[in-house]
């Protein structure tokens, strides 16, 4: 192993576990957990020391099987995709503690095709925050999105309906996303990112470049389920096993979202995504109504973990307008929610797991009470309702505040009033699950054979990274100043 | 309408690849049979398979393959073969293809062992229940 291309190793490590755990899981469950958890936890040490290497020397370059550029892929790690490896590293080792719990106990005797599934489902996410080539892109989304098809259908009852709707809506994205390729190919002749933000700005053919844009990012937004594409998601996401969704909640939205902000920066330019005001303006306004719907929409459920589903919608809605602003606030305030989000997602959805684990369900009604039963949960829970909600110092409150100045700064007050509403409709959906979990009944009196249960906390497995999770939501909140001067401002295009 | 008559048959190709989509697009949002839903999506992909490989084709160009030395010697001229290309894409997009049929077919299993239908309207009917 060549310390140069350290970064290939994050993304080869867990691809080769998940042949081993395959292959030496089938028979014994013992390998399972310490292939698991050990792939993983290289990949959180490598990929930090790749975004220290990245930072002191500048971006890395990583030529496969020696064919160079233009011709050959090229993996590329930059501030920012140094910053994103990180954060799948974290957020996948985190969820992995507690989704081999909770598969244990949902999927037993088939522990090693769901962690197969799951760990070349991470090596995808890894692999897409990676490469620099636009077809090699297609490719690893949907080496992603088949295997979460895969871990979707899983679940039980509804959960193959949902995952058959899934792979409609999915590969409908990714086929778009492959005719604007297509598009850029006939175009600039060439399939390399950097390549083609070389060639496409010098030849005049706004209408072609225009119609290529618009594919890919279509396709995109379908994948990240964005307002009023995303009909899929909440049903997807509601009916997978419960360890699948703690991983998968926090990172598939967010690496989109990601790849999104590369395509617009790395591939296209700015200046020619966002040449007719018109079309931010409407993506600005699209961006508005996601988040006031999937709000109102979170509003009306009756089970946390949908209810769940449908603030992810929203958040979704946050990061799209933010890029769309076309400021430098907006983009610093969305790439910081990307890694805000995945974190905030990852505390609430650990909370789900460890509730599902102790009693099945996180329906409003059985939670009544569960403060008392589940305290540290409880309490992890509560820290995450906060950052969700904004309040300082958690990490949730700096990205929204970047949100907030770009969206004055851009004159889009749309878009500042939705932010402002969902953070109270927020308010209020997590507010009334703590009255409920810490004050007990319901406002009918009615008595719940729950309800006077003695202390049943989730098992250390799932309380660990649960509260790791919590430290880390004030942690990164607390380090927002350094992470935006040092990693995120690299990426803002000069005179942006 | 002799203009529009000119500009269909000139980039034929291009026309024939989006009516295919239309007509996959069409049975994936219209269709209540999940089968036929799917068959739309293989449709879909199928039009921009052709979309590539049409982009590749060269008028008077031959099959891309050159002799070694003589290559070496002289070099190749581009114009006298097709491009190979979109050909090598559109090989990985019909694995990527495949292998999203496969794991939708058998994903359906498991909804008509669950429902006992692949019609939508009657598993909507099941579900409600």
């Amino acid at each position: 192993m060549t310390a140069s291309s350290l970064h290939l190793f994050v993304l080869v490590v867990p691809l080769l576990s998940a042949l081993a755990v395959n292959l030496l899981g089938r028979n014994s469950r013992q390998w399972i957990a310490p292939l698991v958890l050990g792939s993983l936890t290289f990949s959180v040490f490598a990929s930090l020391i790749v975004l220290v290497r990245v930072i002191n020397q500048g971006t890395l370059r990583y030529t496969v099987g020696n064919w160079q550029p233009p011709f050959g892929i090229e993996l590329v790690v930059d501030p920012l995709s140094a910053l994103m490896m990180v954060l799948i590293a974290v957020v996948a080792l985190l969820a992995s503690f507690s989704s081999l719990k909770s598969v244990e106990q949902e999927l037993p005797g088939r522990e090693h095709l769901f962690f197969t599934l799951y760990l070349i489902l991470i090596a995808g996410l890894f692999g897409l925050v990676l490469t620099g080539d636009a077809f090699n892109l297609y490719v690893l989304l949907e080496i992603t999105s088949i295997t979460s098809y895969g871990l979707i259908a899983m679940g039980r009852g509804r959960a193959a309906l949902s995952s058959f709707n899934y792979i409609i809506m999915g590969s409908i994205g990714a086929c778009f996303y492959l005719l604007g390729v297509g598009y850029i190919y006939i175009l600039t002749g060439t399939l390399n990112m950097a390549d083609i933000a070389r060639i496409l700005p010098t030849l005049n053919a706004p209408v072609a470049t225009a119609t290529a844009i618009s594919f890919s990012l279509v396709g995109l937004w379908i994948k990240m389920a964005f307002f009023p594409l995303h009909t899929w998601l909440p049903n997807a996401y509601g009916h997978a096993p419960t360890g699948a969704t703690t991983m998968m909640a926090p990172l598939m939205t967010k690496v989109t979202v990601y790849l999104m902000v590369r395509v617009i920066l790395s591939m296209y330019t700015p200046e020619q995504v966002f040449t007719h005001a018109w079309i931010t303006s409407s993506v600005v306004w699209a961006a508005a109504l996601a988040i006031i719907c999937g709000s109102a929409m979170a509003l009306a459920q009756k089970d946390l973990r949908r209810m769940l589903t449908y603030v992810i919608v929203a958040e979704v809605g946050y990061m799209v307008g933010g890029v769309f602003l076309a400021n430098a606030n907006g983009l610093t305030g969305s790439i910081l929610h990307i890694v805000n989000d995945a974190l905030m997602t990852l505390c609430l959805f650990l909370v789900v797991a460890a509730i599902i684990y102790r009693q099945g369900s996180v329906s409003l009604v059985s939670l009544q009470g569960i403060f008392h039963r589940m305290p540290v949960t409880m309490a992890a829970f509560t820290l995450g309702a906060f950052a969700m909600i904004g309040v300082p110092p958690t990490c949730g409150f700096f990205s929204k505040w970047y949100l907030i100045l770009g969206g004055v700064e851009a004159g889009r007050w749309e878009f500042v009033i939705a932010l402002v509403i969902s953070s109270l409709v927020n308010a209020v959906l997590f507010f009334r699950i703590i009255e409920l979990a810490y004050f007990g009944s319901l406002a009918d009196g009615e008595h719940h054979e729950h309800a006077a249960s003695e202390r049943h906390e989730a098992p250390w497995w799932m309380l660990k990274p649960l509260v790791l999770t919590a430290i880390l939501l004030i942690v990164v909140g607390l380090s927002t100043g350094p992470l935006v001067d040092n990693v995120i401002r690299l990426m803002i295009p000069v005179g942006f | 309408m002799e203009m529009m008559v000119d500009e269909v048959v000139a980039k034929y190709n291009y026309w024939i690849y989006v009516v295919l989509m239309m007509i996959g697009f069409y049975a994936m949002i219209g269709k209540r049979n999940l089968v036929k839903k799917l068959l739309g999506l293989n449709i879909f992909q199928t039009a921009i398979i052709l979309f590539f490989v049409s982009t590749g084709v060269k008028k008077g160009g031959g099959i891309p393959i050159v002799d070694k030395y003589q290559a070496l010697a002289g070099g190749v001229d581009a114009a006298s073969v097709v491009n190979p290309l979109p050909h090598v894409l559109m090989l990985t997009a019909i694995v990527v293809g495949v292998s999203v049929t496969g794991v939708a077919l058998a994903v359906l299993q498991r909804v008509y062992r669950e429902y006992g239908t692949l019609e939508e309207d009657e598993i909507l009917e099941k579900v409600q229940q």
